[in-house]
């Protein structure tokens, strides 16, 4: 019998080394899967129990704290309400994450990578979130939201050397906290929660003839003293196209017709450039890329030009798309409020665009930066010496042409408005603003744009952007 | 050095667990209320009085006996009780007091059954004894049926799952029996002498059907087939009696439509009309597998696992008995569950040490069916919650919450060390 005996005993090993065998299925070889499975939502109880890292200010303000619930699990505050609501986001359970809570979650959970998690385990250390240290300006953000008024649209600042946001600011907003006890995100009033600094688009309106006078003078087509003919209607892509007021001038130089924003002259020159060179500048700027920003996909926006009866967005070689009219920023042209803003960047960093960023450092639960990311060239855009004459061409817009509103007291601005038509039997239009400040050594760029608005960029949105200039000039 | 020495020393590794794991707890607990309890280290400490306990029945009363066996045990027992404090207290007093009344059990038969031989001469009272417990849960007035399945009687606060108690009752008979017939069994193949094999496989269908436990069925069934071949030494029976299981399972998977849940939940766990049915659905499978993915290779760390819904209610149901082996694996992780199947390996091999030592076939056959049934329980349980085969309700061995559990169990080693102690002992 003891052979019998031997041999059920190597069944029983047999089947024990199965047991082994299915148990590293689950645990080494499926794990990844099992995890990502739709049913398995242990990580997000899990997480629940991690004191999430704080999102602070960049005077160190907090923008988001985690608090202790019963039964040893944490929830979120907002303590300052409304103000950081895009940029900083939410988490809660019942809704999910947004914005910066979502894109630095790693950090917030404090997960750990290879050998340290292991240390941790075995140490059994408790997980704790790290903080997330953003660029946001929080008494800038304010002045920019109470400027907005409660009227639809952004502010964008941002410093133009480093790419760092001072500034990103959406209305209407909403109160993240509301969201706590929320079984779904109709707790948030209808249309506040488009964050539409990188997901707002309209059209640019005479904003975009900073992107049209940088392709013409960094080409070497023009120069800031060309005469190009301002007459008013001229025929562009054969329907005519009047200036403001239908406004004539005769042959004007450069600096003048974006001083006084004449449409035929830009509408012309962009004609004249033609559409691969418009398109390679409106690509060095930006436009038809995802906003480059630190946020999650979904939250980052393009900007481009549609064309009805197409689906996305048309590049401008496409000879459906109104050259003309894509020069003075309408034609079906569309840009975000932070493209618009990199725009005056660009012209203020001379001629280099900085990758734009809403979080300049991690900080662990000792105090220790554990990652500072130091500004990052996003593109060359033009020249210096192109910039140069742009960034002095707009400092006249401000000093003596269509965006006055937007000066400050002992600081020369440079800018540009814009008034795109929105509804024209209603008289409806998207104000803009775009520029830069001081104009000597610019320490900020800044976009404004006002969704829907009876009324002019240079009476509506350069007001707008002289608070929030002064405010984070002080 | 000598046996009983062994056996002390083989607890220290156990007592060292038990100590690092209430540690562990008693320190989580402390980080997560306010209030200081120094209850866990109590239970760690009651729980090494209940070791030397053993230790000192053992030395008295069967000074020959294997001396790895209660060490083993001890540090299962360690595991399962550490786990079942970290889900709850209460349970895990419960759990405590069973130990005392399966020490006392253990105690009892070792002191009260001097030689475990007088069994055979009650056979068929063992036998009828074993019948009367597998019926009892359809008892009307006492049955208590759980997810669909008849397993447990309850006569007032105390409830019983009497299937542990019967598989020992049926192993005792079957050894008793073979030993008779198996000279007889092995000349010839008579269609007589598969008549006791019949009637096993008629009460293997019988617990299918109206206890509704396909793990028990498959434990009993497996158990007998494993002492009818070394009985026998003919695979003949073997190969016969799986084709007359698997035909009858087949049967009645078709037909009863709780083992019909089961295996619609084995095989598509991740459906989502499954996972989300009220009854009968893979939630508990689809929760088990991943417990266990998030254990990894090593484990979340002791007392770190993830049990409660924040609105009330269990992530991971029936974690204390089913799922008490995910629970491992998620904190303990691959290593930790390939350690307690290693300990489980080792006790099923001083399980048949014992039984190629046993010089008469009645303890050959008796150590052989305990240890086979005991091996099988395992797997049944294991294999369910890894998927392995479909989930069924058997307890995981002086691991898993139950009383019944592991008063059987404690009888199980108390024979076995009778029959060791028989064995070894010097002539």
């Amino acid at each position: 019998m003891n052979r019998a005996i031997l041999r059920l005993f190597g069944l029983i090993v047999v089947l024990f080394a199965l047991l082994v065998a299915w148990t590293s299925r689950w645990t080494v070889f499926e794990q990844d899967e099992l995890r990502a499975n739709e049913h398995n939502n242990r990580r997000l109880l899990e997480e629940q129990r991690i004191p999430r890292g704080p999102i602070r200010a960049r005077d160190g303000t907090l923008l988001a704290r985690s608090v202790r619930g019963s039964a040893g699990t944490y929830s979120r505050r907002y303590p300052q309400g409304d103000l950081f609501a895009h940029t900083v986001g939410y988490s809660f359970l019942s809704v999910g994450r947004f914005a910066l809570e979502q894109e630095y979650n790693e950090d917030l959970t404090g997960e750990e990578r290879g050998v340290q998690s292991i240390v941790d385990q075995l140490a059994g250390r408790e997980r704790r979130g790290r903080e997330v240290r953003t660029t946001l300006d929080l008494r800038a953000q304010r002045t920019a939201l109470r400027a907005l008024a409660g009227r639809a649209g952004s502010v964008v600042a941002l410093e133009p050397q480093t790419g760092r946001i001072r500034v990103m600011a959406s209305s209407p907003s909403f109160d993240p906290n509301r969201l706590r006890r929320a079984r779904d995100l109709s707790a948030i009033p209808d249309g506040s929660a488009l964050n539409r600094a990188t997901l707002g688009q309209y059209p640019p309106g005479s904003t975009f003839k900073v992107v049209t006078a940088v392709a013409a003078i960094d080409s070497g087509k023009y120069t800031k003293e060309s005469q190009v003919d301002g007459s008013s209607p001229k025929t562009i892509s054969g329907t005519p196209l009047s200036n403001f007021g239908n406004q004539q001038f005769g042959s004007i130089p450069l600096t003048t017709a974006l001083t006084k924003s004449v449409n035929t002259v830009w509408a012309q020159v962009g004609v004249d450039l033609g559409r691969e060179t418009m398109q390679e500048y409106m690509e060095r700027f930006g436009f038809y890329e995802r906003a480059p920003v630190d946020l999650p996909e979904e939250e980052r926006g393009r900007s481009g030009v549609q064309v009805r009866g197409q689906q996305g967005f048309v590049e401008v070689t496409d000879s459906a798309v109104d050259l003309g009219r894509v020069a003075i920023g309408q034609g079906g042209l569309l840009a975000t409020p932070l493209q618009m803003a990199n725009v005056a960047a660009a012209v203020a960093n001379n001629g280099t665009l900085m990758r734009p960023r809403l979080v300049d450092r991690i900080v662990d639960r000792e105090g220790r930066t554990v990652e500072e990311f130091e500004p990052e060239t996003e593109s060359e855009v033009m020249k210096a010496s192109t910039a140069r004459e742009v960034g002095d061409m707009m400092a006249d817009v401000v000093a003596e042409g269509t965006g006055t509103a937007a000066a400050l007291q002992g600081v020369s601005v440079a800018g540009k408005t814009g008034t795109a038509e929105r509804d024209i039997a209603r008289g409806i239009n998207t104000p803009w603003f775009i520029g830069f400040a001081p104009r000597e050594r610019p320490r900020i760029a800044i976009a404004v744009a006002l969704e829907s608005e009876r009324g002019q960029g240079g009476t509506l949105a350069a007001p707008v952007a002289r608070e929030v200039l002064q405010e984070l000039l002080r | 050095m000598s046996a009983r020495n062994r056996e002390l020393f083989g607890l220290v590794p156990a007592a060292l667990l038990v100590t690092a794991g209430f540690a562990a707890v008693f320190l989580q607990q402390d980080d997560l209320r306010t209030e200081i309890s120094d209850l866990s280290l109590t239970y760690g400490a009651v729980f090494l009085g209940l070791c030397v306990a053993v230790h000192l029945v053992v030395r008295i009363t069967l000074p020959h006996a294997d001396p790895y066996l209660v060490p083993l045990v001890a540090i299962l027992a360690s595991f399962g009780l550490v786990m079942i404090y970290n889900i709850d207290e209460d349970l895990a007093r419960d759990q405590a007091t069973w130990f005392v009344v399966g020490v006392a059990v253990f105690a009892g038969t070792i002191i009260f059954l001097r030689d475990y031989r007088v069994l055979e001469r009650y056979r068929y009272t063992i036998a009828l004894a074993g019948i009367v417990l597998l019926l009892l849960p359809r008892m009307p007035g006492i049955r208590a049926p759980v997810n669909g399945a008849y397993l447990g009687v309850q006569i007032g606060p105390v409830s019983f799952q009497p299937a542990e108690l019967a598989k020992i009752c049926m192993i005792v008979f079957l050894a008793s029996y073979l030993r008779d017939t198996r000279q007889v069994m092995m000349q010839r193949l008579r269609l007589k002498d598969l008549g006791p094999l019949l009637v096993v496989w008629g009460a293997s269908m019988v617990l299918l059907v109206f206890i509704r436990d396909l793990g028990s069925s498959l434990m009993f069934f497996g158990g007998f087939l494993a002492l009818v071949y070394v009985a026998t030494s003919r695979l003949s029976f073997v190969v016969i009696g799986l084709g007359l299981f698997a035909a009858g399972a087949a049967f009645f998977m078709n037909t009863v439509s709780h083992v019909q849940d089961r295996i619609d939940a084995w095989r598509n766990p991740f459906d989502p009309e499954l996972f989300n049915a009220e009854v009968g659905g893979s939630y508990q499978i689809a929760q088990s597998l991943f417990a266990q993915a998030d254990g990894g290779l090593f484990g979340t760390g002791f007392a770190q696992s993830l049990l409660d819904l924040p609105g009330g209610g269990r992530l991971l149901p029936a974690a204390e008995t089913d799922l008490i082996y995910a629970l491992i694996t998620n904190e303990l992780g691959l290593a930790g569950a390939a350690a307690l199947i290693g300990v489980y390996l080792l006790i099923v091999e001083r399980g048949f040490k014992i039984a190629t030592l046993a010089d008469d076939s009645f303890s050959k056959l008796l150590a052989t069916g305990l240890t086979a049934v005991f091996a099988l329980q395992v797997f049944v349980i294991i294999g369910g919650v890894t998927k392995l085969i479909p989930l069924t309700g058997v307890t995981l061995p002086f691991v898993s919450y139950g009383g019944s559990s592991i008063v059987a169990n404690f009888l199980l080693l108390a024979l076995l060390l009778s029959v060791s102690n028989r064995a070894r002992a010097p002539r």
